[in-house]
Order: structure tokens, then sequence, then C-alpha cells
């Protein structure tokens, strides 16, 4: 009988993986952030389109060492992919383990729910990296209308390349799927939602590199 | 501790490297931009590790500020501290600390034409922040400078300004 998926994670996070102080990561990734706003001049939608792209080229290489450490064959359906990421991938990387919720009735999209972000360990952002789309009510916005709408008061999404992380790796193993923030608590909303829904299964297909 | 696999920070540190080449003129431009990025990283963690091992005194002799990094600061980063400091013989205002296995570093690899380039950088970035930052301004740069069994290890290589060695000096007099 396989191990439970959360199991397999812990085990895998406190025997095979090598490990370094969270802090210094959070650091880094502030840093270059905070490197990214300067050399877009704050125009956040680019960061965050920066940050999902860096994200992506991480999630294509960081696909084949989950594979050998977890040792995990094919995932019978998309709700045992949430589980997978959530329980194994994010432990094993980040040592979290986001809540899968909002499963859609045909699975064919969840949500990721983090109680803790190692990214956003020292964070906090300015009032210009919050404001969000004029007209908005007050709640998580629609993420599509509001960055095609008004992309010079896209909010920065903070942790995107972990959205990035989530679509390169999954592409690697097949599954085109388009992952992005729906809240973020660095934003003011309540909790740090990830949206993943599935597009597509490709078909054997090599995928364009992204520079 | 709160602690992220090795792999996470490397395939982190691998793309700000790859992106940085994007926005840069050759080899002492890129390490410069990284020591800029590693700066940053340095001024935070310089408060943090302050207020946690030192009750937010800082110290004001050249050699504590010293052992404060090879010791303190790479046991929280690395979990060991580094593996020399020694005074440079020729330079009265260069002092040396060594690692031999950079993190960092570990799974960079330098294509040839490029062997100048050490992205240890960065983590003189955050040395010389954190020098910079308690009273002892240096310009710091990361060397390789292998030696029997260890073809990686890299020197962080500090260079302290006149008016830190003046200061030395009058303190010293006293």
């Amino acid at each position: 009988m396989a191990k439970p998926l959360k199991t397999l994670g812990e085990d895998v996070w406190r025997t095979k993986v090598e490990k370094v102080n969270g802090e210094l990561f959070a650091l880094t990734y502030g840093s270059i952030v905070t490197q990214l706003c300067r050399d877009f001049n704050n125009n956040y939608a680019k960061v965050n389109t920066q940050l999902d792209k860096m994200g992506y080229n991480m999630g294509t290489r960081l696909i084949e060492e989950f594979l050998a450490r977890s040792q995990l064959g094919r995932c019978r359906d998309f709700r045992d992919t949430a589980e997978t990421v959530a329980k194994v991938a994010f432990k094993m990387f980040l040592n979290i383990s986001p809540t899968v919720t909002n499963v859609a009735p045909d699975a064919k999209a969840f949500s990721l729910i983090f109680d803790e972000n190692p990214l956003a360990e020292f964070v906090e952002l300015p009032e210009s990296a919050r404001r969000r789309a004029v007209g908005s009510t007050a709640g998580p916005v629609e993420n599509g209308d509001a960055m095609a709408s008004a992309p010079a008061q896209a909010p920065l999404w903070f942790s995107n390349v972990l959205c990035g992380v989530v679509r390169g790796a999954l592409e690697m193993v097949q599954l085109q799927v388009d992952a992005r923030w729906v809240s973020d608590v660095l934003l003011g909303d309540e909790c740090s939602e990830m949206r993943v829904t599935l597009i597509k299964v490709l078909e054997d297909e090599v995928p364009a590199g992204e520079d | 501790m709160d602690q992220v696999s090795l792999s996470a920070f490397a395939f982190l540190f691998s793309e700000l490297v790859q992106y940085s080449q994007k926005h840069v003129k050759g080899i002492q431009d890129l390490e410069k931009r990284l020591n800029l990025v590693g700066y940053r990283v340095g001024q935070r963690l310089l408060e943090l590790l302050v207020f946690r091992d030192r009750g937010s005194k800082r110290d004001v002799k050249l050699l504590n500020a010293l052992l404060f990094i090879n010791t303190n600061v790479w046991k929280a980063l690395f979990g060991k501290p580094a593996d020399s400091l020694e005074k440079s013989s020729e330079h009265d205002d260069e002092y040396m600390i060594s690692d031999n296995d950079l993190v960092v570093n570990r799974y960079i690899s330098i294509p040839k034409e490029m062997s100048q380039l050490n992205t240890g950088a960065f983590i003189a970035g955050i040395v010389e922040a954190m020098l910079d930052g308690s009273g002892f301004p240096a310009r710091v740069t990361a060397h390789t400078v292998p030696v029997a069994g260890f073809p990686f290890r890299t020197t962080i290589l500090i260079k302290f300004d006149a008016k830190v060695m003046d200061r030395e000096k009058r303190l010293a007099d006293k």
C-alpha cells in the first residue's frame, strides 16, 4: 500500500533534503524582487511577469529532482496532482504544506491556501504595490480583469515566482496549467490563495523554452 | 530555525545570475550586480544578527567585527564557521575570509571563458553591507583561490577604507 502523500513529503524532507537557512532564502528573494522593481521602474505588471518567467525556468529543472527524490509515479487524476504538489513538492522544497481547497466539480482546477510563506517572511509592501485597479470593490480582485485593464495599477504579486514554478514543473509532466494568485496576505487579504487551472494535457510535445 | 531546501535556494540563485547576465557587459559588471543584490541582504542580516547574537551592541574593534562575520554570520547562513580568517601579509588593510565550498557556488558551473567570475560576489555583497553598517567601510570582493583538495575554494577579500585603519591605530595606541 503506497505511503500517504503527507508522510512521504515529511520523510523526504527529513531524510533526503540538504537544508539551508530560510532567512537567507527569504532575504535573497526579497532583494531580487527589489532589483526587479528598480529595473522595471516599479511597473508591477512587468515585475509579476518576470517573476513568473523565472519561476517557470526553475520549475522545469526542479521537477527532475522532485521525481528522483519522491520516486512517485504518474498521478491518477488532477486532484491527485493537487495533493502531490501540496503535500510532497512544497514540503520537499520549502518545508510548507499548503491546503488544497475549492476543487472544481470537474476536477480541472484547485486552489492552494498558504498558511505560511517562506518568501514573505520579512515583507511589507509599499502602498503603491498594494493598490489595485480603480473601481474594484473590497475583497480579492478578479485577477485577469485587473491586470489586463489597468496595467499601471496592477498590484505586486510578491510570491509570483511560485506560480511560475508550479506551471513549469507541471508542464514537464505533460500538464499545461494556469497558475495565479487570487489573494495575498501581503496585499491585505485574508489569506494567500493560488488558483491552478488545467488547460490541457500535452501530447508529448517538446515545450518551447522561455528566455 | 526555519529552513528550506538547498535546491530551492540554488535554483533561485541560478535564476538571479542568469537574469543579471542580461543586464551587464562583462564579468566585473556581473559581479558588481550580484554584490548589489547581496548588499541589500547584508543590510537586513546585520540588524537581525546583531539583535540576536549581540543584544544590539555593535563591535567597535576591527578584529571583533571580522570574527563576528567569520563565526556568527557564517554559522547563521551556512551552519558552520568560515574555513579561515587571515590577514594579508602584503597589505595592512586587507583581510581574507575563505570557504572551501561556498554553498551559493555549489551548483553554479562557470564556463571556461568566464573563469574569472566568482558568483560568491553575492556573499561579498552581504559582507560588505555588514561591515559598512557596523562602521567599518570596506570594499569586498570574491575570488577563486584553489588549494590542494579544494579546487573551488572562495576567498572573500576585504579591503578596509583608510579611515578604518587610522581609527584602529589610534585605538591601539591609547
